[in-house]
């Protein structure tokens, strides 16, 4: 089995690595080697030497895909120091080069590509709609993150088109897949969706961090409060 | 003649008083004419030009609201005129109107003379009615028919509803449906996400009609067996309405991966009530006072999902003490 595996990487993969390094590097370790090599360093601790997963530490990582290899390590959040920690968006220690061969290694055992998403396609109406639905409870209706309860749902404010289309796709930690209710294009309007919540035209006047209309209301009453304090003070001067 | 007569006097008399008055005033007058005030000039030019000023301000958003109703501008000019109008009034009564401080001697407490005229007034007032029994009684009437009429409108409190809150559009072989109308197959409902569904031919919009439904692998159900039969294949469904406060339980909490992440759940966004869908919607955690309400489903021949009866237990937020316990709807 662990022989087929490799072949197939080595058979997958193939191409790629001339495209990669060209012959210029005949050298070095291909990418599949060196994915392999990543990985067996980086990653079988938890995830077993065969990519089955190993009990109580990680889930097995055949047929993941390269959707959820390219989520969990471009957006930094494997590796995982604990594997007990809930995995958050931070800086790889991985350079792009290592990540798609480890993209590419875990990818030879199957599973679904990385998605395109065009934004271009979708439309922020329909994306508003789609992302109340099914995002907004747990991400907030623009997408400034949230809680479960034992859980923490991330800031999209740093998540791009194919982070989104990855996510819904792959359904990462306690999230749950949202790829047999949507179609391709309802995808594409949640990224667009996405994308415009990190900058929304705020008709109202100031956002106050989007985060609501208490904080909103907080701000008012503070202000006003301030200013009738400030008036009551000046009118009752002198007169007591 | 009479009757004429006192009115003369009474008018010569108010005259008389009235003389009085102005007599006195005059003399206060000439009294302070000694001291006089000077007219701030600049005080009351300053309050013409926040009036004017105001009045601008005002007549702006007037304009604005006709030409271009941009949100901003309109309560900028708005706000402006109201704070301008108050800084006028402001100026007025503390610069232009002139200001002195009076102090009036209270008279002592106590003043045995001050108490006895009060106790003459009050005793006095009640003499000179005749007929006590009758206005105490019109009194009493008057204050009876307020409060009824102030009582009454508690009767058009809301419809009665009695039946409605408890009924829902699902019965027994009623499909489901999506949101636009497709029927939803079994196989749709894979174990890492949740389907919404509707009642096929009935109103979206009812609290008994949306459902939230998910796949437990079946050896993980832990269910009544009565309610084993409502989950085929480990399909189950529950009411999307949280029976806390009626919002839409529209989290759900699937770890990718059991040992490392939270157990399965189904979570409100209101107030983080949290349900157990292996145990028929146990509360787990949240201020929900009950169970998130199963509805028994069955599979159809053609593999579509169609309920096997209604909620188990009634449905919606809880209220008054009917819904705060778990227990089987009658």
């Amino acid at each position: 089995m662990k022989v087929r595996a490799a072949l197939a990487a080595l058979c997958g993969i193939g191409a790629l690595a001339g495209l990669v390094l060209g012959p210029s590097a005949p050298a070095k370790p291909g990418p599949a080697e060196s994915g392999r090599q990543l990985y067996v360093e980086g990653c079988s601790s938890c995830h077993g030497m065969d990519a089955r997963g190993s009990p109580g530490r990680g889930p097995t990582l055949r047929g993941v895909g390269a959707a959820a290899a390219d989520f969990y390590l471009r957006t930094g959040r494997m590796p995982l120091a604990d594997p007990k920690d809930q995995p958050e968006r931070s800086d790889s220690p991985y350079t792009g080069a290592e990540i798609r061969a480890l993209v590419d290694y875990v990818a030879s055992f199957g599973g679904p590509p990385v998605p395109r998403i065009d934004p271009r396609r979708g439309t922020v109406s329909e994306g508003n709609q789609v992302f109340s639905d099914h995002c907004m409870g747990c991400h907030q209706v623009v997408g400034q993150g949230g809680i479960t309860t034992q859980g923490v749902a991330p800031d999209l404010r740093k998540s791009k088109p194919v982070d989104v289309g990855e996510a819904i796709t792959v359904g990462p930690y306690v999230m749950p897949r949202f790829t047999d209710q949507l179609s391709r294009r309802e995808i594409a309007s949640v990224a667009r969706y996405v994308d415009y919540t990190k900058h929304p035209d705020d008709r109202g006047g100031w956002g106050i961090g989007h985060i609501g209309p208490v904080p909103e209301g907080m701000v008012t009453w503070l202000l006003a409060l301030f200013a009738l304090v400030l008036t009551i003070r000046v009118l009752g001067e002198g007169t007591s | 003649m009479r009757r004429l007569l006192r009115t003369l006097l009474a008018v010569i008399g108010f005259g008389a008083v009235r003389r009085r008055a102005r007599r006195r005033h005059e003399e206060a007058q000439a009294r302070r004419a000694e001291r006089p005030t000077e007219p701030d000039r600049r005080a009351e030019n300053l309050v013409v030009a926040a009036l004017l000023l105001a009045a601008a301000a005002a007549l702006a958003f007037v304009v604005l609201y006709l030409v271009t109703p941009n949100t901003q501008l309109l309560g900028l000019t708005f706000g402006g005129a109201l704070a301008l109008l108050g800084l006028a009034a402001a100026l007025a009564g503390k610069r232009v109107v002139s200001q002195e401080q009076a102090a009036e001697e209270y008279p002592e407490f106590g003043d045995e003379r001050a108490q006895g005229d009060v106790q003459a007034v009050v005793e006095e007032s009640g003499s000179s009615i005749s007929r006590r029994r009758l206005l105490l009684g019109a009194a009493g009437l008057a204050g009876g028919a307020l409060g009824a009429a102030a009582l009454l409108p508690a009767a058009s409190l809301g419809p009665n509803v009695d039946g409605t809150i408890a009924a829902t559009p699902w019965r027994r072989g009623r499909r489901v449906v999506s949101r636009d109308d497709k029927l939803i197959r079994a196989e749709e409902v894979s174990e890492s996400t949740f389907v919404t569904g509707f009642p096929e031919g009935a109103t979206k919009e009812s609290l008994g009609a949306p459902l939230i439904i998910v796949r437990v692998p079946a050896p993980e159900l832990r269910l009544p067996p009565d309610r084993l039969a409502g989950a085929p294949d480990g399909i189950i469904a529950f009411s999307k309405i949280c029976p806390h406060a009626g919002c839409a339980v529209s989290m759900y909490r699937h770890p990718r991966f059991r040992p490392t992440a939270p157990k399965p759940a189904l979570v409100c966004p209101c107030h983080y009530s949290t349900f157990d869908p292996s145990r028929g919607g146990k509360l787990l955690f949240g201020p929900a006072g009950r169970d998130l309400p199963q509805l028994p489903l069955q599979i159809t021949a053609a593999g579509e999902l169609e309920a096997g009866g209604d909620f188990y237990d009634s449905i919606g937020p809880s209220y008054g003490r009917s819904r705060e316990k778990p227990g089987r709807k009658d």
